[in-house]
């Protein structure tokens, strides 16, 4: 059986978009009262729990709260941008969930469909040229606010933005070094124990490149501007930065935005280092879709509902760490930020992607075949580098008071 | 000019960034999980209240109905910050009584002076903090409104313990 064609295609296509779409956006309202609550329990808090059990349907509250509250247009504003700020502050985050895969292939009558809207043969740059992108809503915002704290907020966020995007791009490279394709699908694949077909590593990245997890997920929350790295919004000084000036819908918008920038990052990071859609220890999920559209193992309905359910526990869990980081640490002075982006996070993943390329030369000079034990070498050197990298953040280097520094 | 910065060096335990986050992540994740909450569910479950909590006042009342002050003006004049607003008046019998008397609770501070300076007892606060209004002049309460309040008054000093030691 091959994948959908013609007009199957067009249609499996659009309900795969629809269908995306709208978990997407119902995670997205998921992600803010959980979000809530773990904030209040960090806290010794309940968190929302009046509207509704559990406090579920707090957020339809404040959805319809939001709706019917006034919209402040700021005299100063530059209007068509201040509008449009909004949106492309969502746009990057939902788009980029195109090239992500959820789940195995689903057969059907019409041949099979892949549990990804577009299984671009690009993904990898995809995600990093959509993900520069994000940059533009909070830019355009503060700008166009008018407003002294917004430009402020805008003109961080943009350093900030630039400063880590180069280090999560470098993150991924090892990656793409033990991968050798850029296409989402096939680094899953790559993380499962196929038996048929070209060998892989039967094993999640997050073991032979978790430094490189490291890298990926501390630029990642730089990029999703939470905290630590919450900079552009940073209420004690800027009064919340970029969106100071937006009220009601549009500020919401701004939310949903970094809610589902939270959530594409979290699907990121379980694509590229947890293993992706993939179940552990069962080796019935081993399906894979080659470039050219033949597929390997037996895709069944109930796998693809199994796999989709894998990959959303996984996501949610990376989630839930991203707020459980959000509530613990505290803000970084600005120095700190550019430090951490520039003195080190650059050069440490430089030399990270030097390290790994060499111990990868050496494996396959050595005639180790790609499989199980060429990942524990990575992970042995890992094991180092982290140690190594400990003991150098351990000393204080990195991140210090500004007293030192004059 | 440059500054003179004192620079303290501090042993690398404390200063180390890494340690001190992860420490920081054990905690929270500690609270995360303790069940325990401190938060009180207020409208379900309440404050027990001191008796000697300065509330919402409330006029005493004579068996008829009738408040029990004599407008002998003495809780205006020593109101701090003017709250009270009194127009004393006098009935055949020669008896005195308020014709108009107002407390302005948004204004008042609660320091409790005029139930402690009121001769007949007819003034108090109350053991009362639940007032929310949607007006300002809502929050005015006129003889009437005063008379009315049922919640206990507040005992300006611990019967067990008057000298308050
Ligand atoms: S409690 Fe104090 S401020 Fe309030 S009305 Fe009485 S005297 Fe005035
Ligand atoms: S409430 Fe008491 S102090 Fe105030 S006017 Fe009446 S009798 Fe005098």
């Amino acid at each position: 059986m091959g994948p959908v064609t013609g007009g199957a295609f067009v249609v499996a296509t659009i309900i795969k978009v629809a269908v995306f779409f709208t978990v997407m956006m119902l995670s997205v309202m998921l992600a803010t009262i959980v979000e809530r609550k773990i904030a209040g329990f960090i806290q010794d808090r309940s968190g929302p729990n009046r509207v509704g059990p559990w406090g579920a349907l707090q957020v339809i509250a404040d959805g319809i709260k939001n709706i019917i509250k006034e919209e402040t247009m700021p005299a100063q504003a530059i209007r068509q941008f201040f509008v449009l700020a909004p949106v492309l502050a969502i746009l990057p985050a939902t788009i980029l969930f195109a090239v992500i895969p959820f789940g195995s292939p689903l057969p059907t009558q019409w041949g099979f469909v892949e549990m990804i809207v577009a299984d671009a043969s690009i993904g990898f740059l995809y995600i990093l040229a959509i993900g520069s992108i994000g940059v533009y809503g909070i830019a355009m915002a503060g700008w166009s606010s008018g407003s002294k704290y917004s430009l402020l907020g805008g003109l961080r966020g943009s350093a900030q933005m630039i400063s880590y995007e180069v280090a999560l791009a470098l993150s991924l490279v090892p990656l793409i070094l033990l991968v050798g394709d850029v296409r989402a699908p096939e680094i899953v694949s790559m993380q499962q124990g196929f038996t048929a077909g070209a060998p892989t590593y039967s094993m999640w990245f997050v073991f032979p490149l978790f430094l490189g997890l490291f890298f990926f997920f501390v630029s990642g929350l730089a990029e999703t501007n939470r905290l630590p790295f919450d900079l552009p919004e940073a209420e004690a000084e800027l009064v919340t930065g970029y969106h100071t000036e937006y009220s009601a819908m549009k500020f919401s918008m701004f939310m949903i935005g970094e809610f589902a920038h939270v959530i594409t990052v979290a699907a990121l990071v379980t694509v590229f280092f947890l293993g992706g859609w993939d179940i552990p220890f069962w080796a019935g999920d081993n399906i894979r879709v080659l470039s050219d559209g033949t597929v390997i193992g037996e895709p069944t309905g109930w796998k693809t509902i199994l796999t989709l359910g894998s990959f959303s526990i996984k996501t949610s869990l990376v989630v839930v760490v991203f707020m459980w980081i959000r509530w613990t640490l505290p803000r970084f002075r600005y120095d700190q930020l550019m430090d951490l982006g520039w003195k080190f996070m650059l050069e440490a993943v430089t030399v990270y992607i030097l390290v790994i390329a060499f111990v990868i030369l050496g494996i396959e000079a050595v005639g180790i075949p790609v499989g199980i034990w060429y990942a524990l070498i990575l992970f042995v050197v890992n094991l180092l580098l982290a140690l190594m990298l400990f003991f150098m953040i351990d000393r204080g280097a990195i991140i210090r008071g500004a007293a030192r520094k004059i | 000019m440059p500054g003179e910065v004192k620079v303290v060096s501090r042993p690398k335990g404390e200063a180390s960034y890494a340690r001190a986050a992860a420490k920081g992540m054990r905690i929270t994740l500690k609270h995360l999980l303790n069940p325990a909450k401190k938060t009180q569910q207020y409208p379900d479950e309440k404050w027990e209240l001191s008796p000697r909590v300065r509330g919402t006042h409330r006029m005493a009342v004579h068996e008829d109905g009738r408040a029990k002050c004599v407008g002998c003006g003495l809780c205006p004049t020593v109101c701090p910050v003017n709250c009270i607003k009194l127009v004393p008046a006098e009935d055949e019998n020669g008896e005195r009584y308020a014709a108009i008397y107002e407390i302005d609770e948004f204004r008042c501070i609660f320091c409790g002076y005029c139930q402690e300076v009121c001769p007949v007892e007819a003034i108090h606060l109350g053991v009362h903090y639940e007032n929310a209004e949607y007006s300002r002049e809502r929050w005015v309460y006129d003889l009437e409104r005063l008379c009315e309040q049922e919640h206990d008054v507040t005992a300006l000093w611990d019967p067990s313990d008057p000298a308050s030691q």
